[in-house]
């Protein structure tokens, strides 16, 4: 039920500033500084994200497969890689060091 | 960033041009070259629906929870912070609060594209649900305001069945094949974010903010319940706006 809970809220809040951009006159936000914001924001996130889900297992921080499948990543991303190449790129090494790893 | 048509042809022309005055300085487009542009985005990007459901399902969603993330909430970064953040033990409204500022962006992708699309009052709440990276992105590109319709609708429209149709074949899939950690498709969510941030990483402003994200993010797991880290990695945003503004300030009166 929780699970239900955290997806209605989500879909709601979500729809919500997607609409609210297409009706909102641009002059009431597109000031500099909460330009600047709002593109540091995804870039905080993300970045937080990127790093939980590698290194982190709950609270414990984790050093597994899941590092090298990034490293990968990052290597598919430096060589302009498409999106999907990059993600199976993550997939496959992971899941080959796991193999290896026993 | 629209009010000042004259700064750069490629970019968009002024939005407030009547239908008389043309639009100078943006050349003609093939209505097909649009159309295969967005095509390769939409199918490119709309196939990773895959790697969600796959990811979804694997952190212990059911299938039918799956696809009510991709129909619904459709912004994949969003729905990827909200799978690991309950997988993470996050309780509901955690969970959803960094999904939904992860989504914030989308609000300032509505506002550009609303004065490049000129879209009618009422098309607007159809229209509002596919403001995403993607369809901005394709829509930013294109010369002409025709251009850019075609390109956010086929956009938009390939996008979202594909994302929904690749979330259901995944989301069946990792039923299918139960461990999914033994094929590294727990790497998916991850990469999916990695790919997302690199290029936002283009000055130094970028790269300290992710820096002192990651630092907060993982460092504070131990001590905060989860979900709570992810939200206070967000305020490396403002702290490093804030230090740089400081910085310039003090150097302007010339110490």
């Amino acid at each position: 039920m929780t699970i239900w809970i955290a997806i209605a809220v989500t879909a709601v809040g979500c729809y919500a500033v997607k609409l609210l951009g297409l009706l909102v006159p641009a002059g009431v936000v597109e000031r500099p500084l909460v330009k600047r914001m709002a593109a540091l924001l995804p870039v905080a996130l993300l970045a937080a994200l990127t790093a939980q889900q590698t290194f982190a297992d709950g609270s414990q921080m984790v050093l597994d497969a899941k590092a090298a499948g990034l490293a990968a990543a990052a290597v598919a991303l430096l060589l302009r890689a498409p999106f999907l190449v990059i993600i199976a790129a993550a997939v496959v090494v992971t899941a080959g060091v796991r193999a290896i790893g026993g | 960033m629209g009010e000042q048509p004259a700064v750069i042809a490629t970019q968009a022309p002024h939005p407030e041009a009547g239908p008389h005055v043309g639009e100078p300085g943006a050349a003609e487009k093939p209505d097909s070259a649009v159309v295969r542009d967005s095509l390769g985005v939409g199918i490119a990007v709309g196939l990773s629906g895959f790697a969600f459901g796959v990811t979804a399902v694997g952190n212990g969603l059911s299938l039918l929870q799956a696809c009510a993330l991709s129909l619904l909430v459709f912004t994949g970064a969003s729905q990827f912070a909200l799978v690991g953040a309950l997988a993470g033990g996050g309780n509901p409204v955690t969970a959803a609060a960094g999904a939904f500022f992860l989504g914030m962006r989308n609000a300032f992708y509505g506002l550009r594209l609303s004065q490049l699309l000129a879209m009618p009052r009422w098309v607007r709440p159809f229209g509002a649900h596919w403001v995403i990276d993607e369809t901005t992105a394709v829509t930013l590109a294109q010369p002409t305001r025709r251009a850019r319709r075609i390109g956010f609708a086929v956009t938009g429209l390939t996008l979202y069945v594909l994302w929904n149709l690749t979330t259901l074949l995944g989301a069946l899939g990792a039923e299918a094949i139960g461990d999914t950690e033994a094929w590294g498709l727990d790497a998916a969510g991850p990469a999916t974010f990695l790919a997302l941030l690199a290029p936002m990483l283009r000055t130094a402003t970028e790269r300290a903010v992710a820096a002192l994200a990651v630092l907060l993010g993982l460092g504070l797991l131990p001590v905060l319940p989860a979900g709570v880290p992810v939200l206070v990695a967000a305020l490396a945003a403002p702290l490093v706006l804030f230090v740089q503004g400081r910085r310039t300030t003090t150097e302007g009166t010339g110490r």
